[in-house]
């Protein structure tokens, strides 16, 4: 029975193919003529290029972050290329001018570039290495005053929202992998809901790393002005390549009074294969800004790729009755390794925030949970629940949680709840013993342990993501 | 009941069978005919729950002689799922909590797999819905069961109805019931006999396991095997079993334990 679960662990990487395309890539290395030199080619503002030396400036100062509990070889953060795009004209009027390797390209990954044969109600960014290389529906969600386009096209067309907001949730000095985001960024996505205004599509973006040895470092920028609501969903790939690509993005959300951010993510970076060679670094900093009072701000994270991910997408709880969320599901299998969690801060009075995270080990893989809920002096009334549940295939991987609870408020109620299961032989008997064979038992089981978190996910994207668990999963159950 | 020249549906011959390196049946023999009830008793470690995982083939356990069939069909290279589908039911001592996969969902899956493996329409989960009230019904278990996590948070009866309501969706030509009397109170008890007698009928078998007579006062057995060191030692008929409610394990193992001598 246990190469029963082996099968079902053991799937080939579906996207792990490689785009021929010719690149305008920048040599290996970092510098400040680097960072010039991708500013210039950007065509950047004086203030950005300020922005993107001083970052550089402070980067030199830090050290890489130790207290992860993942171990991976030591970057050389000069061997990797900082710049690297396909080769063509600079800004894509419409779909007939994108090369057709790249509409193959996202078509094999079936991510709907073509507005007509688009999933209705998605508008879609797609960053191809270091840029952005085509936004849909944008005319029509400009009709309700909502700005989603590049992060290029909005230092071009909007510097002044993004000089207002870039860094101000996540400043450049917050942590290592931030600050050399804030160095070498290439593109991203931008949106902004203005007031009072309920986007009428829920808006994606999709990253795909191309070039081999490219490191990826998108900024994501997200404003919900007064009352308005938005829905985010962001897709991630990249090709098998026998050597660590490093991902290190930065995503900011701010949301103003009563407005509500649900920001989804399915990551599925190219998780290196199953002796650990090769595979994604994805060192992430995700952070969102309850600013206004009633705001809301909600994480949903499907985590399933990566050699090594580092991720804690957290809210800081400012206005008076906000809300924070976080849901999650991480899967590791083979040598992969997973240190990701959440972090709460209340400083608003009755500001609530509620936790759920799912990890799943299988075969020699690691997983842990860390979070953080800090609750300050003046958050009366605050409340947080937290669930963090871990289920282990196989008796060779690891789950770790490292729950961190500071509470500075008499009035302050903070519960955390943890479980520990395995998918043992005996879950395996009780399910063959009613006929069911072991491949649709632990499908039926991964799904009964996520859905918690499953349930908080668009529709398709759910789809999606149950998909991705069955495959990841195929051969590791037996 | 006992029905002349009614078919055999197991027939166990000198079955030898270990865990870890260490053997605990020694030579297991027994035959059950269709619409016979059997009782296997007798005390703690004496290998009548590992009989009933063999049977249904949990991977943990390894056969090392002897045969085991089914209808006349060898079960020794059958998978579990497989044994399931030919008819073999085990109602479990201990079964396991699944938290987030619906009751509903599951029994859903394992009554259309079972059902399609007898080449019969699946149902979809409206149909099943409608079919599975009066099973419901029977246990005197209401709609919300199917909406919890399949076993999560159960009280040791509702554990057991559980089982018996798989028993009853999957129609099993064999149903081995082990210790299904255990962590069951007065009322519980009855309820689940009562499903059993009626699940029952001329063209299947029952194998209850157990440890006390009272399960026996409930479901009367056409036959009661006393088990001892892997082996049965003593078969009787429903008249044993109140002998061993009243005298205890002891004498038979001394009969038995003389024999041999």
């Amino acid at each position: 029975m246990s190469t029963a679960i082996d099968n079902i662990v053991n799937q080939p990487y579906k996207a792990g193919f490689h785009t021929e395309i010719e690149t305008d890539s920048m040599a290996r290395g970092l510098s400040e003529d680097v960072i010039r030199t991708i500013s210039s080619k950007k065509n950047e503002p004086d203030w950005l290029l300020e922005f993107r030396l001083n970052a550089y400036r402070h980067w030199l100062t830090m050290t890489e972050p130790k207290w992860p509990n993942v171990r991976y070889p030591k970057i050389d953060f000069q061997d990797i290329i900082y710049y690297s795009a396909p080769k063509s004209k600079a800004t894509k009027k419409s779909m007939d001018e994108v090369d057709p390797e790249l509409l193959k390209t996202f078509e094999k990954l079936g991510i709907p570039m073509n507005e007509r044969a688009a999933l209705a109600g998605v508008a879609v960014d797609v960053v191809f290495d270091s840029v952005s290389v085509t936004t849909t529906y944008k005319e029509k969600l400009a009709e309700y005053g909502i700005i989603f386009c590049s992060f290029s096209e909005a230092v071009r067309d909007h510097p002044d929202l993004i000089k207002k907001y870039l860094g101000s949730v996540v400043p450049y000095t917050d942590n290592f992998y931030s600050a050399l985001n804030s160095a070498v960024f290439t593109d991203g996505s931008f949106c902004y809901i203005p007031k009072g205004v309920k986007c009428p599509m829920d808006l994606s973006t999709y990253f795909r790393i191309n070039t081999q040895d490219s490191g990826q470092f998108e900024r994501t920028l997200i404003v919900a002005e007064e009352g308005s609501q938005v829905c985010y969903l962001e897709g991630c790939t990249a090709p098998q390549f026998d050597t660590n690509q490093l991902h290190a993005a930065v995503v900011e959300l701010i949301a103003m009074d009563d407005a509500d951010i649900k920001y989804s993510t399915v990551q599925n970076w190219y998780a290196g294969d199953e002796n650990g060679v090769g595979g994604i670094f994805n060192f992430v900093t995700k952070r969102g800004l309850c600013k206004g009072k009633n705001s809301k701000i909600s994480w949903t994270q499907v985590e399933t790729g990566s050699a090594v991910t580092w991720k804690y997408p957290s809210c800081i709880l400012l206005g008076d009755n906000s809300v924070g969320e976080f849901y999650s599901v991480a899967l590791t299998n083979h040598m992969q390794q997973a240190d990701t969690g959440t972090k709460m801060f209340h400083i608003g009075k009755n500001t609530r925030s509620r936790i759920i995270s799912k990890g799943i080990s299988a075969g020699k893989s690691n997983n842990s949970y860390r979070g953080l809920v800090k609750v300050s002096p003046k958050a009366d009334g605050a409340r947080n629940y937290s669930q963090c549940d871990s289920m282990l295939i196989g008796d060779l991987c690891g789950a770790n949680t490292f729950p961190y609870i500071e509470v500075a408020n008499k009035s302050a109620t903070v519960e955390h709840e943890a479980s520990t299961s395995k998918i043992g032989e005996e879950q395996l008997f009780y399910f063959l013993s009613r006929g069911i064979d072991s491949e649709e038992a632990v499908s039926m089981i991964i799904n009964g342990f996520v859905r918690d978190v499953f349930m908080h996910l668009p529709m398709e994207f759910a789809v999606e993501a149950t998909k991705l668990l069955g495959l990841k999963l195929e051969g590791s159950v037996g | 009941m006992i029905i002349k020249n009614a078919a055999t549906i197991l027939s166990v011959h000198n079955l030898v069978a270990s865990i870890d390196g260490t053997q605990i049946l020694k030579g297991f023999d027994i035959t059950v005919k269709a619409g016979e009830i059997h009782a296997i008793m007798g005390p703690n470690g004496s290998g009548k729950s590992t009989f009933s995982k063999v049977l249904a083939g949990h991977p943990s356990y390894t056969v090392d002689g002897g045969t085991l069939e089914f209808k006349g069909q060898s079960l020794m290279d059958l998978e579990p799922d497989e044994r399931a589908k030919l008819g073999v039911f085990l109602g479990f001592q201990y079964p396991v909590e699944v938290p987030g996969v619906t009751n509903g969902s599951f029994l859903r899956l394992a009554y259309n797999t079972v059902q399609g493996a007898r080449g019969k329409d699946e149902l979809d989960p409206l149909e099943f819905d409608d079919f599975i009230q009066s099973k419901l019904s029977l246990l005197g278990m209401d709609a919300s069961f199917l909406e919890r996590s399949l076993n999560d948070g159960f009280s040791g009866g509702e554990k057991k109805r559980n089982e018996i309501l798989q028993m009853a969706i999957l129609e099993p030509t064999l149903a081995i019931l082990d210790e299904t009397d255990s962590g069951l109170d007065i009322d519980a008890l009855r309820v689940v006999a009562n499903g059993v007698n009626t699940l029952h009928g001329d063209s299947d078998a029952v194998v209850l396991v157990t440890h006390y007579q009272r399960l026996l006062n409930y479901i009367e057995p056409d036959f009661i095997h006393v088990v001892d060191g892997g082996r049965v030692i003593k078969t009787g008929d429903k008249s044993l079993a109140h002998e061993l409610e009243s005298r205890g394990y002891e004498w038979v193992l001394d009969e038995n334990r003389s024999r041999a001598a």
